[in-house]
């Protein structure tokens, strides 16, 4: 009697949560089914029958056609240098949280955490809006410069495609730095200060104790944060890319992410080739996932899935 | 003595760096500000550089009579507050329901929900989905995709997990069920965590942006997001608009307060940062809660 209650109570609160358990499989794993696509001619609205089946031609297409292959092998390249510029800079918020932190005037120190965490917190758009506001033609930076009499016609930063890796990253640190330092500066406040006293006791400098005891105890957490860099490595989002794109700096801008929509919207839109890709960076993806959880379970003891 | 003046320049030199880096986060707002505030023919030139100049406020009446764009304010506060109140609630009771052990395969379920984090299946084969269901050029295609996130319900379920058991033991006793201990016990005590997710969900409703790139094209359902990256993007539909409305309504505006490209891009850009800049002293004490939504172990 009461194991029929509680097999009574067991269903009825699985029933509850069946609405939800419905919306996951419909927008996470319904999408999934759509991945067949990848392998027919498929032009919308045209429904894909059994005579639209190509097999492998999508992915053959991407190495068999020369120009397709050197627009893969360009996304990639860029691909490869923003991630790998994000992961050699990736330093730079724990760096920023070390030094914040040595900051001994609490009001000042509250009040740069304050304003550098904000930009984190405005979309892309808005970023952009930014970027074309102050470094546009007639923006702040052109009209400072050309009062000066540095330059005398205003540079175009947007439109160009001069440096415009190390840009990106400048606009990503911009606008996440503030945000990554948080976690680093929580890691700090860990630190056992009786460490740090006697190091003081013992004559050691700011430095010193910043080498030997902060930077030691925090690598951790910076561990973490390569791992899921790596893990991350094809998927910058296609965002920050897509609001900063235009015709001049487009070949040095497009990444995969950004790519796997521009082939799936400009012209008559190639569905198939665009799936035929992201299912390409999927499995990718799940296997630099899998493999830097393992590194990490390797090094660290515990994974971060 | 040499120690001291060692340190004391780190000192000075950190003080230096972190003041720019202020700067740097604080002043493109406060540019695009005084410019929006300052006479649009200055502005356009590039000539406000340090304070406002001539101000008036023509430019926010002029963007509030710019047809589309109250709608697009009205779309984005609505998905805002429809999308955070349905993600707050359901990340909430999931959590809870995760850590009851009487759930039918439980852990199963919760693997189900939490391993999607990982995977998704690209833009194209997401966007096929969103049409058969007729989520394309609907509102509720804001919504409904979002209602479920993966990362919000496990942070409920571990800060679940941490309220004494004793608290739903006696309430049972009492003879509530699965539901009534939800909203009579656990929702009064989790709402810490509740406040810092609906936070984080609000600004990602706010700031969505790709979803109306990829699903609407009616502009009745454009965001305030997506009607700025046009306005940037489109100077020559900007410039349309604005002869169109300083026709009938501008006539006699003077140079000084005749909207020009420039000027509505900066005013627009105010508006759509400004409820973030609101309610950002708000959530400044979340922050570090709301860090662990990013590193959470699943």
């Amino acid at each position: 009697m009461r194991s029929d209650n509680r097999k009574a109570r067991s269903y009825r609160e699985f029933l509850y949560i069946l609405p939800f358990i419905i919306l996951v499989a419909i927008f996470a794993y319904f999408p999934l089914y759509g991945w067949i696509y990848a392998f027919h001619d498929y032009r919308p609205p045209f429904p894909i029958t059994r005579e639209t089946f190509v097999g492998l031609k999508w992915f053959s297409h991407i190495i068999s056609n020369p120009v397709r292959t050197a627009d893969v092998l360009r996304v990639l390249r860029n691909t490869f240098a923003m991630s790998g510029i994000s992961l050699f800079f990736s330093w730079f918020p724990m760096i920023f949280a070390v030094f914040l932190n040595e900051i001994r005037c609490r009001p000042y120190q509250k009040f740069v955490q304050t304003v550098t965490t904000l930009p984190n917190f405005i979309s892309w758009v808005l970023v952009f809006s930014i970027a074309f506001n102050i470094f546009g033609s007639s923006g702040a930076v052109n009209s400072v410069l050309t009062d000066l009499g540095v330059i005398a016609k205003p540079i175009s930063f947007l439109k160009s495609s001069k440096h415009i890796w190390f840009k990106m990253w400048l606009w990503l640190t911009w606008k996440n730095a503030g945000w990554a330092a948080i976690m680093y500066l929580a890691a700090i406040t860990g630190i056992d200060e009786q460490m740090i006293e006697a190091a003081k006791v013992d004559g050691a400098t700011r430095m010193q104790i910043i080498w030997h005891i902060t930077i030691p105890s925090i690598l951790p957490t910076y561990f973490v944060i390569v791992m899921l860099n790596l893990a991350n490595f094809l998927s910058n989002g296609m965002e920050q890319y897509y609001v900063f794109q235009n015709a001049f700096n487009q070949d040095y801008i497009e990444v995969l992410d950004l790519y796997v929509y521009n082939i799936a919207t400009s012209g008559t839109g190639n569905y198939p080739l665009s799936t035929a890709i992201s299912m390409l960076k999927s499995v990718v993806s799940v296997i630099l996932l899998v493999g830097s959880n393992a590194v990490s379970k390797l090094i660290r003891g515990e994974g971060f899935i | 003595m040499d120690r001291s003046f060692g340190d004391r320049l780190i000192s000075v030199i950190t003080y230096v760096i972190y003041a720019l880096f202020a700067f740097v986060c604080v002043y493109p707002f406060y540019y695009i500000f005084i410019n929006s505030i300052s006479a649009n023919n200055l502005s356009e030139r590039g000539k406000v550089i340090f304070y406002p100049m001539e101000i008036h406020f023509k430019n926010y009446v002029s963007v509030a009579n710019i047809p589309g764009l109250l709608d697009a304010a009205k779309i984005s506060v609505l998905r805002t507050v429809i999308g955070t109140a349905l993600t707050v609630v359901v990340a909430g009771f999931l959590g809870y329901m995760f850590t009851r052990e009487t759930l039918w395969k439980r852990k199963f379920w919760y693997r189900f929900v939490a391993v999607t984090m990982y995977f998704n299946a690209g833009v194209i084969p997401w966007y096929l989905t969103m049409k058969r269901l007729g989520l394309t050029n609907n509102f509720w295609g804001y919504i409904l995709p979002t209602i479920v996130q993966p990362f919000y319900i496990i942070l409920c379920k571990t800060y679940c997990e941490s309220v004494p058991k004793e608290l739903q033991d006696a309430a049972e006793i009492d003879g509530a069920g699965t539901l009534t201990i939800f909203f009579r016990v656990m929702l009064p005590v989790i709402k810490p965590i509740l406040a810092t997710i609906a936070i984080f969900a609000a600004v990602a409703q706010w700031n969505s942006f790709q979803d109306t790139l990829l699903l609407m094209k009616d502009q009745k359902l454009y965001t305030l997001q997506f009607v700025l990256y046009q306005y940037i993007n489109q100077a020559s539909s900007l410039k349309a608009l604005i002869s169109s409305t300083s026709s009938s309504t501008q006539l006699a505006a003077s140079l000084a307060h005749a909207a020009t490209a420039t000027s509505i891009r900066m005013t627009v850009t105010i508006v759509v940062v400004l409820p973030v800049m609101l309610v950002y002293p708000f959530f400044q004490r979340f922050f570090t809660k709301g860090i662990m939504i990013g590193a959470v172990k699943g």
